[in-house]
């Protein structure tokens, strides 16, 4: 009874609410425990696995910012990923600088290159933008070629950031007097990350600014006309997003130990936006599901594609996996926009919702 | 070093080489024009028919053993079979829905249809044993491949044909109507469903074209040619997007800044890549909606 009253919205505050009900918090906090311990119990290849959704979970909900809550179409997310890779490059492996400040180096000198970007969609609506995006990508990856000094040029550079904050080192963490290999500690760094940065975009788009975002991904002449600042908030979104994007990209380059101008092509660019048209675009969560899923699926196909019968007749067609891959990416981004808009995170809503109304079906 | 040495022989053979390069990226961007137009979609599928417009051409001449021009032609018919089937099954599912969504579809389109390609064609490069070869002519010292020229000739044959369609016809006349205001044609009696059907197969048939003027000559045929389309959307939005001839004069100025940037190397020798990216979010901060295109009315 208590928690069917706590769950009935009485007030415009209750809208907003982070946490609705004591059972969902409850809920979280148990989500939270969960995710601590299921590296215990990875091997290396799971984890590496879980470390890439992690790293694709922050860049999806940056994107998500962007396009799924202020309505911006970026095809550009790879330049700013790259950005943050090289940042932290440079700052965490040339320079020696700590975790605790080539981390943030990266975030902001993709928020700089944002803030750089975003007067574009001023000018610039829909379609159009769309395109000079994409044509961001090209002139990134030509910079991160040339800038020889920096990048290492077409080949790429070595990435020796360290991951160390104080004594926690999460190259070599020790849980439970259990010591950790490199995969299963990255993770922890990872995931609370993801945990942070999802708190903060869903008090982004719960409050003022966020419900500025969403007016101008509405109808931005109407949100003009009842006082939304949209130079403001489009390159406020754009801030946001290239900082997530290139903090995600940081830690991607950190992992790896390795980038090169060849990762941040506009396949990656459109490898996140599957994610968010997958995940649900406009919901926080369902871009961590984008992410996950989109990580995880090349590896099921990998894995099916090893099965005898399955490997020889693709053998005897002369398709390759890499080409399966390809084909299933777009595929699912054709169906999802066709059949389910909402992604994931609707059939989980519609899950949800069935049972919370059971046993009346509306 | 290079006004020292100037050489106007040189100059006008990067000229040559640039107008042919951008009668190509012309080409694909009138694809790209028409379904705009039409639907105000932007199809990133057009270098999917780019490439399946060679590769039909490469299916019914060197595998089928028909003459060149005829299985130019059939390759036209075909690929615009696919891009009528393509908008009644995916396309018209989704019409209404935000323009992020449906570039997104058309891209997903993309993918899929270039592993297609790759399943039944392979990866392998092939050629398409065209008439053209590497025959040159020499024309005042300057070479041009036949290639080019033909390339040239398709370019501005198709620029008049669609200037007699959109003026002189029908048909054309029904496409100019739904694209102002889709709403008021269906009023007056116009098919919007016949008029989007029609602007897909007259961009999948542009698009099979240029895919052969891509393929053709001493280049060769592989599954991703249609990647030039990437390089022809600054030459579309240059133009603006709903222009035939801006996308025309849009390819001509990216493809002649392109080739005289790639022969004088401008800024280093790899700049010319990424020099009509360059060129097309300049002109984009000047005028938003590119040279010649409409702009927007915004409305409450």
């Amino acid at each position: 009874m208590s928690t069917a009253n706590a769950a009935m919205v009485r007030r415009y505050g209750d809208d907003v609410k982070l946490f609705r009900t004591t059972a969902s918090k409850v809920a979280y906090a148990a989500l939270v425990a969960g995710v601590l311990l299921v590296p215990l119990a990875m091997t290396d290849y799971q984890a590496s696995v879980a470390v890439f959704a992690g790293i694709a979970a922050i860049g999806a909900i940056g994107l998500n910012l962007l396009t799924g809550f202020t309505g911006q179409v970026s095809l550009g997310h790879a330049a700013f990923l790259g950005v943050g890779a090289y940042t932290a490059a440079y700052v965490g492996g040339e320079l020696d600088w700590p975790l605790l400040l080539w981390l943030p180096a990266a975030a902001l000198a993709g928020a700089l290159v944002g803030a750089a970007i975003g007067p574009f969609a001023l000018r610039l609506r829909g379609n159009y933008l769309a395109i000079v995006t994409l044509g961001l990508v090209f002139v990134a990856q030509y910079v991160f070629e040339n800038w020889t000094s920096v990048t290492g040029g077409g080949n790429g550079r070595s990435v020796e950031a360290p991951v160390a904050i104080g004594p926690i080192d999460f190259a070599e963490l020790t849980v439970f007097g259990k010591e950790l290999t490199r995969d299963q500690s990255y993770f922890y760094l990872v995931w609370l990350l993801v945990l942070v940065v999802t708190l903060l975009a869903k008090n982004v788009v719960r409050s003022r600014p966020g419900r500025a975002m969403q007016a101008v991904r509405d109808r931005d002449r109407a949100a003009e006309a009842i006082g939304v600042e949209l130079a403001r908030y489009k390159v406020l979104a754009f801030v946001l997003s290239s900082a997530l994007a290139a903090m995600a990209g940081g830690l991607y380059g950190s992992y790896q130990r390795f980038v090169n101008p060849e990762s941040f092509n506009l396949f990656l660019s459109i490898t996140y936006i599957a994610m968010i048209v997958v995940g649900g675009v406009g919901l926080i969560f369902g871009s961590v599901l984008g992410a996950i899923f989109i990580t995880v699926i090349p590896r099921i196909i990998e894995e099916v594609s090893a099965i005898p019968a399955i490997d020889s007749f693709l053998k005897d067609q002369g398709i390759t996996v890499a080409s399966v891959n390809t084909a299933v990416f777009g595929l699912l981004i054709v169906l999802f926009l066709v059949l389910e808009p909402r992604g994931l995170a609707a059939i989980w809503l519609r899950i949800r919702m069935y049972f919370r109304a059971w046993p009346f079906s509306y | 070093m290079t006004v020292l040495a100037f050489d106007s022989t040189e100059l006008f053979q990067y000229l040559a080489a640039g107008l042919a390069l951008g009668a190509r990226y012309a080409l694909v961007a009138l694809g790209f024009v028409v379904i705009y137009k039409a639907t105000g979609v932007i199809n990133f599928a057009q270098g999917s028919f780019v490439a399946l417009g060679a590769y039909f051409t490469y299916n019914a001449h060197v595998t089928w053993g028909l003459p060149f021009a005829v299985s130019v032609v059939i390759a036209m018919v075909l690929s615009a079979l696919v891009g009528i089937a393509i908008e009644r099954i995916v396309l018209r599912r989704v019409v209404g829905q935000p323009v992020f969504a449906i570039i997104m579809i058309t891209i997903g389109l993309l993918f899929v249809i270039e592993q297609v390609i790759t399943a039944i064609w392979g990866v392998d490069n092939l050629n398409l044993e065209d008439p053209w070869g590497i025959d040159t002519v020499t024309i005042g010292g300057v070479v041009i491949s036949q290639r080019d020229i033909w390339t040239m000739i398709l370019t501005a044959a198709v620029l008049v044909v669609f200037y007699v369609l959109f003026r002189h016809t029908g048909i054309g006349l029904a496409m100019r109507a739904a694209a102002l205001d889709p709403e008021a044609a269906m009023a007056r009696g116009v098919s919007v469903r016949r008029v989007v059907a029609v602007s897909w197969a007259i961009a999948a048939m542009v698009a099979a074209l240029a895919g052969v003027t891509v393929a053709s000559g001493a280049a060769q045929l592989s599954p991703t040619i249609g990647f030039v389309a990437l390089a022809a959307f600054p030459a579309m939005i240059l133009g603006g997007l709903d222009s035939p001839f801006g996308a025309v004069l849009g390819g001509v100025v990216i493809g002649v800044t392109q080739s005289l940037a790639a022969g004088y190397q401008w800024f280093g020798p790899r700049f010319y890549t990424v020099l009509p990216y360059v060129v097309m979010i300049a002109i984009l901060m000047i005028r938003p909606y590119g040279l010649f295109g409409t702009k927007e009315a915004s409305r409450l």
